[in-house]
């Protein structure tokens, strides 16, 4: 792409990545979660490739690096459901409610929100966001190395 | 018998949206209160909708995220270049 093109996603790049943690890490206050928040990421990479040419970002992320960044997520939200099982009755129990990490009861009905609140909500967020910013990544990535080799 | 076909699913259709049931009038309300008035308190998360996704139904999101991982894979198998 033109210079003009590659210089104005190099400044969005950031903004976006920071959007994406955000809605990542407000998953259990407002709208949005591991999903959406990941998708949002994913497409910032794909705004990348799409200015600069897939062969330059594979220089900075390699798809078998994004890919395990993904098992990664993925091992998180299931060794989190298997603490859920060991420490208390059943998979995936919410067993940070109360504990000082992540557990702070919000008042009944609406209120502005509390960031350290949800139990593992924001860590089984946080995980599935690492695995669809990585996996939807790497997908497009491989996808535009076997596309062709033009620019 | 093209048109024979647009009339009968077109009837269909508006058959099924005169029967619709009334917006925000259940049948039975009883889980719809149970997480509005303890999702709060349980899952210690202002948003309900996300409670329910990562905590009530924490095991149907797995097996979300275990499409994803396979889809993944699967693409990453079919197009992932080799050095040999």
């Amino acid at each position: 792409m033109t210079p003009v093109v590659r210089t104005i996603a190099a400044l969005i790049f950031p903004f976006i990545i920071i959007f994406s943690f955000y809605v990542i890490m407000h998953g259990h206050l407002t709208p949005g979660g591991g999903f959406q928040g990941g998708a949002i990421g994913a497409s910032a990479i794909v705004m990348l490739i799409v200015a600069y040419g897939a062969r330059n970002v594979k220089k900075k992320a390699k798809e078998e690096s994004l890919s395990i960044f993904e098992s990664i997520g993925g091992l998180v939200f299931v060794i989190v459901g298997i603490i859920g099982f060991v420490a208390a009755s059943s998979f995936l129990y919410n067993f940070l409610v109360g504990e000082p990490l992540f557990g702070t009861i919000p008042p009944f009905g609406s209120n502005p929100g509390i960031l350290n609140s949800g139990g593992i909500l924001p860590i089984l967020n946080i995980a599935v966001g690492m695995k669809v910013i990585g996996g939807l990544a790497s997908v497009v990535l491989v996808m535009a190395l076997a596309g062709g080799d033009e620019e | 018998m093209r048109w024979v076909a647009f009339v009968v699913f077109a009837a269909f259709l508006l058959f099924a949206a005169y029967e619709l049931h009334p917006f925000g009038e259940p049948d039975d309300s009883r889980m719809d209160d149970y997480i509005i008035s303890n999702a709060q308190n349980e899952t210690a998360a202002n948003n309900a909708v996300t409670s329910v996704v990562f905590d009530y139904r924490g095991y149907d999101t797995l097996g979300e995220a275990t499409v994803l991982f396979t889809a993944i894979a699967g693409a990453l198998v079919v197009l992932r270049r080799v050095k040999k």
